[in-house]
């Protein structure tokens, strides 16, 4: 089996990304392919990145409190481009209110500030499929 | 035979210690500071041996200002508590403001949402979601308008966060108190300004550095013939602090981004006593306490010398480094948030032991959301009981001469000169940002630390150690989308009823001016009394100067 792909992107306009960049390294220590988008990604940038990288994960890293508009069109976006099998993950400042809001449209893991990478890292590795080769 | 006379420590560690380590030994951890700097188990007059006292730590109000740029410290004047605030509509911002001036608050700090940040207008696309979220959105003269409508800007001095769009916010606020009958000469406050630490860390860039220096040397010289009593810049440790930075590398990185800034305005043709007692410097209070109170005492130091011996400035009032401080947001965590009242409340201390001069203290909500009017209040609480309960106020610099504090301060000084000669090499801040030097070493110090948190080495109380299941949630402040319908729907308004041709006019005078090297404030300031949006007066210069994008590393 290839090594889990993964996708960390950072959307919206804030450019906070020292969590972004410090999960990518660590999802790399862990033995996966990371590819980070770098700043301010629009869903449909980071969907045509998800399908061009053959991405197994995305993970969106967001602070400002646009999640609530930024998910629900990645959701979207993918299911149109056949990824609905992508493993979406959130990490940031999200208010607990918002938590059941995304796992509804489909995000499947939402990780809060305080949470070890260790975590992150074993939710991806139980929760995601390698695609074949 | 040659025999080095024993130090007194030497014989302490001999005589004293060594016996009760064979006794009881230390505990297994590593002692480093937070920043991961070996700290030793004492320190004597022995470590101070090599120091020269006079010329290196000297007297409060005295070259290089060590104990502080002022000669009875808070006795004359306690530093400003000034509170960082901006949500949702001017309106609602507006309000929080009269509470905190209230409650006591000496001087108001705008906080401005990304859309404001980063030169988009709520209707952008990129805009979506995030108008109001992270503060207060300013779309034009008319949300400045209302966002100080009963408050008397000649009687107050204001900070303002903004970077990329500084001039265009900056130019708003002037026309709003020319509106109220204030005169520009007497008003006071100040604007962040600082683009180079955007490129470093916070990433609000919009410009290519080279345009955007050239705007800050423009408000310089503006300021200097119009408004002469602005801080033109606050050159901001904060951010490449939160982004990872250990407390050497903001204070390297931050002194030499003000040094930077001195050249631009040196090799614009001002003089350098005009414009350098302008400046101000704005840094991080973190956790680990003696190291950030070494920090600001070496700032001083480093500032000082730069100034005399670099610049050649001859005025005191240049050589003096005043800074504003805020307690480390990243600090905060959301688990037990009641935590971070105890850890703000440190932080704080040690700003003040460190000689700030002005000072903001972040909520308890703040890893969870925007304070909440009551757990601002709170903040403010907290400084003020450190400036009239504490005592600490009473004397000058009450740490100088600790061997402690002394000798760090020292390192730090000459370790921050090391990193200025690294990046003198590379031919400066802005090519050493082009590079990505102080990127990559930030995203480095960050990770470490991350896994020093993993592995517990550093603890971090109730979210790798002392976790707690059953936490009660506290209230935060949940901001909807009504903000942003307001202003969507303010907006169309405005684009209706301003004179259309009057803007299109002065946003062609905008991209004429940034095509040549007059100055670009004039051409803004006749855009913002046109009512031009900040969106539109950004995309003008993005016309001419193009856009920022940097190469993601990680």
């Amino acid at each position: 089996m290839r090594k889990l792909r993964v996708v960390i992107a950072k959307p919206g306009l804030d450019g906070h990304d020292r969590g972004a960049k410090v999960i990518a390294r660590a999802l790399r220590d862990a033995g996966m392919e990371v590819i980070y988008t770098g700043l301010r990604q629009t869903p449909e940038q980071i969907a045509a990145a998800a399908l061009q990288e053959d991405a197994d994960v995305i993970g969106l890293s967001i602070l400002s409190g646009a999640h609530n508009h930024i998910a629900p069109r990645l959701m979207e976006l993918l299911r149109s481009k056949g990824l609905d099998d992508v493993l979406v993950v959130v990490g940031g400042i999200i208010p607990n209110v918002d938590i059941p809001k995304l796992k509804e449209i489909g995000v499947k893991g939402v990780f809060l500030p305080g949470t070890p990478m260790q975590d992150i890292i074993d939710f991806i590795t139980d929760n995601a499929r390698a695609r074949a080769v | 035979m040659k025999t080095v006379a024993e130090t007194d420590k030497q014989r302490w560690e001999r005589d004293t210690l060594a016996p009760a380590l064979a006794k009881s030994p230390e505990r297994p951890q590593p002692f480093t500071t937070i920043s991961g700097r070996p700290i030793e188990r004492l320190y004597t007059w022995d470590d101070l041996a090599g120091i020269d006292g006079a010329r290196e730590i000297a007297q409060p109000g005295e070259f290089p200002y060590t104990r502080g740029i002022h000669p009875t410290g808070y006795r004359g004047k306690l530093w400003t508590m000034r509170q960082f605030a901006g949500f949702g509509t001017p309106e609602d911002t507006n309000e929080r403001y009269k509470t905190l001036l209230r409650a006591g608050g000496t001087g108001l700090s705008v906080a401005f949402d990304l859309p404001t940040l980063m030169g988009r207008d709520p209707d952008h696309e990129l805009s979506l979601g995030e108008v109001g979220k992270c503060g207060v959105n300013v779309t034009s003269l008319a949300d400045m308008e209302t966002l100080f409508a009963g408050i008397d800007l000649g009687g107050i001095t204001t900070s303002m966060t903004i970077n990329s769009p500084a001039a265009m916010i900056f130019a708003m606020y002037l026309v709003v108190a020319e509106k109220q009958g204030a005169d520009w000469r007497a008003l006071s406050g100040t604007i962040q300004n600082d683009i180079l630490k955007e490129f470093i860390a916070q990433k609000e860039y919009i410009f290519p550095p080279r345009p955007s220096m050239r705007i800050i040397s423009d408000i310089f010289a503006f300021c200097l013939r119009e408004v002469p009593r602005w801080n033109t810049i606050s050159v901001s440790g904060y951010h490449i602090r939160e982004a990872g930075a250990t407390a050497l590398q903001e204070l390297a990185f931050t002194l030499r981004d003000g040094i930077e800034y001195v050249q631009w305005g040196i090799d614009a043709g001002l003089d350098v006593d005009a414009f350098a007692p302008r400046m101000s410097f704005f840094f991080n209070a973190h956790s680990d306490f003696f190291e950030e109170i070494a920090k600001y005492r070496a700032a001083r130091k480093l500032w000082a010398r730069a100034m005399r011996e670099r610049f050649a400035a001859r005025s005191e009032r240049s050589w003096k480094l005043r800074f504003h401080s805020q307690t480390a947001g990243v600090s905060l965590t959301a688990q037990q948030p009641y935590n971070n009242v105890v850890r703000t409340a440190l932080q704080a201390l040690s700003a003040v032991l460190g000689g700030t001069n002005s000072l903001h203290t972040n909520s308890l909500d703040e890893a969870l959301a925007l304070p909440t009017a009551e757990t601002a209040t709170l903040a403010l609480r907290t400084q003020q009981i450190i400036a009239h309960e504490s005592g600490v106020a009473h004397v000058v610099d009450p740490l100088g001469g600790s061997y402690f504090i002394e000798k760090l301060t020292q390192t730090m000084e000459d370790e921050a000169a090391g990193y200025f000669e690294q990046i003198d090499r590379m031919g400066g801040m802005v090519a050493a940002i082009e590079r990505g030097f102080p990127q990559q070493e930030i995203a480095e110090s960050a990770y470490r630390f991350q896994q020093a948190v993993e592995r517990k080495e550093k603890v971090i109380v109730g979210v790798n150690e002392f976790v707690q299941s059953d936490e009660p949630p506290v209230e935060i402040l949940y901001i909807d989308e009504s903000a942003s319908e307001k202003q969507l729907a303010k907006l169309e308004r405005l684009r209706q009823t301003r004179d259309h041709d009057a803007v299109e006019r002065s946003l062609e005078a905008l991209r004429a001016a940034a095509r040549t090297t007059a100055n670009v404030m004039p051409p803004i300031l006749d855009a913002v009394r046109a009512y031009a949006t900040v969106g539109e007066m950004c995309d003008a210069l993005r016309g001419v100067w193009g856009e920022y994008e940097e190469v993601p590393v990680i």
